[in-house]
């Protein structure tokens, strides 16, 4: 284990540092030059499906796949000869990983014993944990005689029970029911910030990197794409691939007609219509870009008069199904050109409302600040 | 669909008694009276007439208890040695030397005996000229040979083993801090016990049976007990072989019929314990 | 680092190290032993080497093999002990594919405890189960006994001591070495598939031919390697139950080796009963290999 620097540490400067990292099975590039900066204290998701490199990267910080090409700091030091028993990392399993000879206390204090402590300390130790994780009456069973919530919290347990500075977790909610995974979310967060630990959580649900992270990157085919806060990567996708990947989104092509100090407007034929958008973009006339809209930010109104076709910021089309979701309903809208608008509107007035819909003959419009134009 | 399933089933049984019939009989005429096997001699039988002949016999008696040494050290031996040789093929990934290990340790498996046999006996007199060790043939030849061909097996069962074995828990093992070889001794070898266990087993009984290599490695004095039963039933039919084979049948029959109890009696409890706690509320 | 890779090298040296010493080297020493001389000594073989003006010259003499391959006797006996093999594995195959495949498809405590049924006689004595056919065979054996009451034969038929009494001595003690790698194979199958085959149409036979079968290759290569490799050496099956006037290669070994004396042509034998297995035992391990990744 480090010792603990002389100087404070900057709380700004990253505690762990990826540089140009690459790990190539034979020919494939699992992952492929990544560079990424993960501060002291903040919950970090990598999110992407599967085949994207994100568990690769988790293991090559463990310890457990050695990078072809590139280099990992903790803290300052370069992990490439550190095994992973030497690493002031720990690590949640995705299966937990619990041994199954051993009762839960013994779980959780496996990783005390390797530090030499002594046995009255230990006990403390692990009492003081199993606490936290509200699984002290269960200290006796073995984790065949426990439920899968259970399980996950004994997990957590044994890799906090080192205080490591660093806590790996790879899909710590994947195999958790919904209400489960909803509570364990937010008891996560009141761990992480309860005892002061960095997270970086492997997921390739979205829903749960929005709701844990206080940073995520969002992460295809081995490469890093978009690194920020949630709202950040939500509202501001830098491409078509995080936009779609991310929530839905509605993405019309077209063509930069105008391009104004301060506004924006682009012909999308395929839609049949004009988005003006009230801030600048870099790009010039004649560009092939990208508008994301989100179906939320798109107001749908009955039939108004013809010429609203035409506007800016507005197409008519049939609405073509409507799924009643409980607390909203999912609209999907055809227009003249074929293609499908996808629409989520509030159910403020119940399901009847949302009936009459069914193929009627609809106006959506949105802000001009809605839609994010994209140039990649 | 249901014929098909009736083929084979019909298969199966008819199998199973052919397996079994020639063991069954061994084990009841092995209380007949009279050394005919044809005849049942209903007056005096059943009888444990052979099995006292059996048991006074010096010469099978000092043989089982050469076997017996010979065994239990040799399947020690064997466990430890294929223990550390299945978990380099199964853990180590390749490096040098991998390709030789894997055929050494596949190989004496199919490897006729006669030639295992010849090759130890040669080997043990070539040491013998040179080095003027091993000092003739004996319960120690014996052993080594025995050793050799039985850690095979030992690999196999200990490797295949550790391929189905979940790493997850060797490399949490490791990020909690331990070594190697305390993840093993600590975390892996608890886990495959009872396959070590099986291959101790495996190593001990081949050890036991063993004829052919032993004739080539046993020294003038030394007989192991297949050396002995070889000799009387080259002569024909014996019955207090029969004897023997009947209570070596029943010990093994029994230790099976045991450890299936044992494993059964451990599956409930663990059904058991998952079912109370998958209805225990989180 | 430098310490775990040193426990490494103990891990995977002390076994490859015994294994060197006492399966690999012996088998040079018989290549050795094999082209040298047969002597009245002890150890009855001429050394190797002579030392001719100071020199060391190697002794080789190929009259072993000269007389291996010209004695037509051996040639007989060799091939003899490759058809019995190939024969006997067959039949090994014929009646453990059915009941691999029976045990495969019963429910699961119907499956460990034929397994253990299966796999019990193998744990009692090898040589006492063929012992026990000896019994059964004679001229007033059991079976002749039972076959005279029911009035089908007036004459005990000679069972014993033939081709007929090798083989089952043979495939009685080798069917467990055929049945486990198939029903490991088998038990591995997706019956989804069988019945997505039958959903389409397929009868159970066809199914079987065109699903079943190509999957279990696998199984069928392993399990018969293990029957066939061993078998062509045997001893003790040939030597109580075989034939007095065809003898199998392994006899002749040891007949060479014990009997006459002769060790340089009883390690001519293996050489050349080595050379032929060679092919097969390369052959099982990669069989082997591809099972183990399949099992991962």
């Amino acid at each position: 284990m480090n010792a603990q620097p002389s100087t404070p540490p900057d709380p700004a400067a990253p505690y762990v540092r990826l540089q140009a990292v690459s790990k190539k099975f034979g020919e494939f590039a699992a992952v492929d030059t990544v560079s990424l900066d993960i501060r002291r204290g903040e919950i970090f998701c990598l999110l992407g499906g599967s085949g994207s490199g994100k568990t690769t990267l988790l293991r090559m910080l463990a310890g457990f796949e050695r990078p072809s090409a590139g280099s990992i700091y903790i803290d300052g030091e370069d992990m490439s000869t550190v095994p992973p028993y030497d690493r002031p990392i720990n690590m949640m399993f995705q299966s937990y990983a619990l041994f199954p000879h051993m009762n839960v206390e013994k779980n959780v204090s496996f990783g005390l014993e390797q530090e030499r402590l002594g046995r009255s300390e230990i006990s403390r130790r692990v009492a003081e944990i199993l606490e936290i994780v509200q699984m002290s009456p269960y200290a006796g069973r073995k984790p065949h005689q426990l439920s899968g919530g259970q399980r996950q919290r004994v997990a957590l347990a044994r890799a906090l029970a080192k205080r490591p500075k660093l806590l790996l977790l790879d899909e710590p909610l994947a195999a958790l029911d919904r209400k489960l995974r909803e509570r364990t979310q937010f008891e996560l967060r009141n761990i992480q910030e309860r005892l002061g630990v960095t997270f970086i959580v492997v997921t390739h649900d979205q829903e749960e990197a929005m709701t844990l992270s206080t940073r995520m990157g969002v992460m295809d085919r081995g490469q890093i794409v978009q690194v920020g806060t949630p709202a950040e990567i939500y509202e501001s996708p830098v491409n078509r691939f995080v936009a779609d990947f991310i929530g839905s989104v509605n993405l019309l092509e077209g063509r930069v007609a105008a391009l104004g100090a301060d506004d924006l407007t682009i012909r999308c034929d395929a839609a049949g219509c004009t988005i003006r958008v009230g801030r600048r973009v870099e790009c010039a006339p004649g560009d092939t870009v990208w508008a994301a809209i989100r179906p939320e930010k798109i107001a749908l109104a009955s039939e108004g008069s013809p010429d609203e076709a035409r506007a800016e910021n507005r197409v008519r089309g049939k609405v073509r199904e409507v799924a009643y979701m409980g607390d909203v309903s999912i609209c999907l809208v055809e227009i003249d050109s074929g293609k499908t608008f996808r629409v989520t509107l509030p159910n403020r007035s119940g399901i009847a409302a949302q009936r009459n819909l069914r193929h009627a003959t609809v106006t959506l419009s949105w802000e001009p600040e809605s839609p994010v134009i994209l140039t990649r | 669909m249901r014929r098909r399933g009736l083929f084979s089933r019909t298969a199966l049984v008819l199998g199973l008694v052919f397996l079994y019939v020639p063991i069954l009989s061994m084990i009841v005429y092995s209380f007949n009276n009279s050394r005919l096997v044809t005849v049942w001699d209903a007056a005096h039988s059943p009888t444990l007439k052979w099995y006292g002949v059996l048991l006074s016999d010096g010469e099978v008696l000092d043989a089982a208890w050469l076997s017996l040494r010979v065994a239990v050290c040799a399947a020690t031996a064997s466990t430890i040695l294929g223990t550390l040789a299945g978990t380099a093929l199964a853990r180590f990934g390749a490096f040098r030397g991998r390709s030789l290990l894997v055929g050494m340790t596949t190989a004496p498996i199919v490897m006729p005996e006669v030639i295992s046999g010849l090759s130890l006996l040669l080997l043990f007199v070539a040491l013998e000229q040179a080095i003027g060790w091993p000092q003739g043939m004996g319960a120690l030849t014996i052993t080594l040979a025995h050793i050799s061909f039985c850690m095979a097996y030992v690999t196999v069962v200990v490797q295949s083993r550790l391929a189905g074995f979940d790493e997850s828990l060797e490399e949490a093992a490791q990020d909690l801090g331990a070594r190697p070889a305390k993840v093993f001794w600590r975390i892996t070898l608890p886990l495959i016990l009872p396959a070590v266990l099986a291959g101790w087993l495996l190593a001990f009984t081949l050890s036991w049976d063993d004829l052919v290599i032993s004739q080539f490695v046993a020294g003038p004095g030394s007989s192991t007990l297949p050396m002995v039963i070889f000799s009387k039933v080259r002569l024909g039919v014996s019955p207090d072989v029969n004897a023997l084979a009947t209570l070596m049948v029943s010990v093994v029959a029994s230790g099976v019929v045991v450890a299936a109890v044992w494993m059964r009696h451990r599956q409930k409890r663990r059904e058991r314990d998952a079912q109370l706690a998958a209805a225990a509320n989180l | 680092m430098p310490r775990w890779f040193s426990a490494r090298r103990l891990v995977a040296g002390i076994p490859a190290l015994w294994l060197t010493v006492f399966f690999l080297v012996p088998f040079l020493i018989v290549l050795k032993i094999s082209f040298s001389e047969a002597r009245l000594a002890i150890p009855p073989y001429a050394p190797f080497l002579t030392w001719l003006h100071g020199l060391p010259v190697p002794g080789i003499h190929l009259s072993g093999y000269a007389y291996l391959f010209t004695d037509p006797l051996y040639l007989r006996s060799y091939l003899y002990s490759v058809m019995v093999a190939a024969v006997s594995t067959l039949m090994c195959l014929l009646i453990g594919y059915p009941m691999a495949y029976a045990i495969a498809r019963s429910s699961e405590t119907w499956r460990n405890f034929l397994l253990m049924l299966i796999v019990l006689p193998f744990w009692t004595s090898f040589l006492l189960r063929v012992y026990a056919w000896i019994g059964l065979l004679q001229n007033d054996g059991l079976i002749n006994e039972v076959l005279l009451r029911l009035g089908l034969i007036h004459h005990p038929i000679i069972l014993l001591q033939t081709d007929f009494s090798l083989y089952v001595g043979i495939v009685y003690s080798y069917l467990p070495f055929m049945i486990l790698p198939l029903y490991a194979n088998l038990e591995k199958h997706d019956t989804a598939l069988l019945e997505a085959a039958e959903d389409l149409g397929a009868r159970p036979i066809t199914a079987f031919l065109r699903v079943t079968l190509p999957q279990s290759v696998p199984g069928i290569a392993a399990g018969s390697l293990l029957v066939f490799i061993p078998v062509v050496g045997e001893y003790v099956i040939p030597t109580l139950l075989g034939r007095t006037d065809q003898i199998m290669i392994g006899r002749m070994l040891s007949d060479e080796f014990f009997d006459n004396r002769d060790w340089p042509v009883a390690s001519g034998v293996a050489i050349l009963i080595l050379l032929a297995l060679v092919v097969p035992i390369v052959l099982l391990q990669r069989v082997e290999r591809r099972n183990l990744e399949t099992a991962k």
